[in-house]
């Protein structure tokens, strides 16, 4: 990981030595880290190791996935909220995670709050278990165990 | 109409939606029949409204006055991370103080682990 990162830094160096300005100037600085950035993505595979920066993409993605989850359950509440007659069936379930330690039960539980119809009641000491408060729990029990392990493997390409 | 009518339009847009988003949550919060499917409200499309309107406010003085406001940037962040966690506690506790549930609840699978330690604590 730290050696492409310092590839990529040299590749830069390069780009503004070749470049051949009057002075230094980060924006050449930037555009020689952008083209090694794209060098670097083409060449990963020789060091038989991950892209550097596949770490960020995942938090993109992370954070892509938060947003679109938090406009569909919130799209979901107040589709419920705004129907004439109330018929909800809420429930508790228990939960099993595959994720561990201090940062990935926190995200998850983080997650699992925004996700449509579901609270995070109670979470065990140890962590690995869940229990959750659903909405309306026979329609979206399904759907919500459905993305729940879309969102442990997102996490889980984040930290690991 | 000129590129500053057009930012100011859909900032505006955005805080109008946010504003009718936090009423119609409003209205859950008193429609919802039990405090833990109030928490739904309160949490889920509250925080949508909130991170609406900062969105819409943070487009504003982007467009208008070229200054980006790290304040709101921040205020974003700590919306997303502190609303669900706010609920989680406010759920938990009510559950601790034994706040009943609606009849139609169907499982409650919460309860026979707090049975259990109960038990456990009386032995």
């Amino acid at each position: 990981m730290a050696a492409q990162f310092l590839l990529n830094i040299f590749i830069a160096f390069l780009w503004v030595l070749f470049k051949d300005e009057d002075m230094f100037l980060y924006t050449t600085f930037f555009e020689g880290y952008l083209v090694g950035i794209i060098i670097i993505f083409l060449m990963y595979r020789f060091f038989g190791r991950k892209f550097y920066l596949h770490r960020v993409y995942a938090i993109i993605k992370l954070i892509l996935i938060f947003n679109s989850e938090l406009f569909q359950s919130a799209y979901l509440v107040l589709k419920t909220i705004l129907t004439p007659k109330l018929d909800l069936k809420p429930g508790i379930f228990r939960y099993e995670t595959v994720l561990r330690g201090e940062w990935e039960v926190p995200l998850i539980a983080l997650l699992l709050t925004l996700t449509p119809g579901s609270v995070v009641m109670e979470v065990m000491p140890e962590g690995n278990v869940f229990y959750v408060h659903a909405m309306d729990i026979e329609k979206y029990k399904d759907n919500l165990l459905r993305s729940l392990a879309k969102f442990e493997k997102a996490i889980m390409e984040v930290t690991r | 109409m000129n590129i500053n009518e057009i930012d100011e339009f859909i900032a505006a847009l955005l805080i109008l939606i946010g504003s009718i988003i936090s009423v119609i949550s409003a209205f859950g919060i008193i429609r919802f029949p039990d405090v833990y499917s109030r928490a739904h409200a309160a949490t889920k499309s509250s925080t949508l409204a909130v991170l609406l309107t900062l969105v819409g406010a943070f487009l504003f003085f982007w467009m208008t006055d070229g200054t980006v406001s790290v304040r709101l940037i921040l205020g974003i962040v700590f919306v997303f991370i502190t609303s669900p966690t706010a609920g989680h506690l406010i759920i938990r506790a009510a559950y601790k103080s034994n706040v009943k549930m609606t009849e139609t609840t169907t499982v409650d699978e919460l309860k026979e682990l707090y049975d259990e330690q109960k038990k456990t604590d009386q032995d």
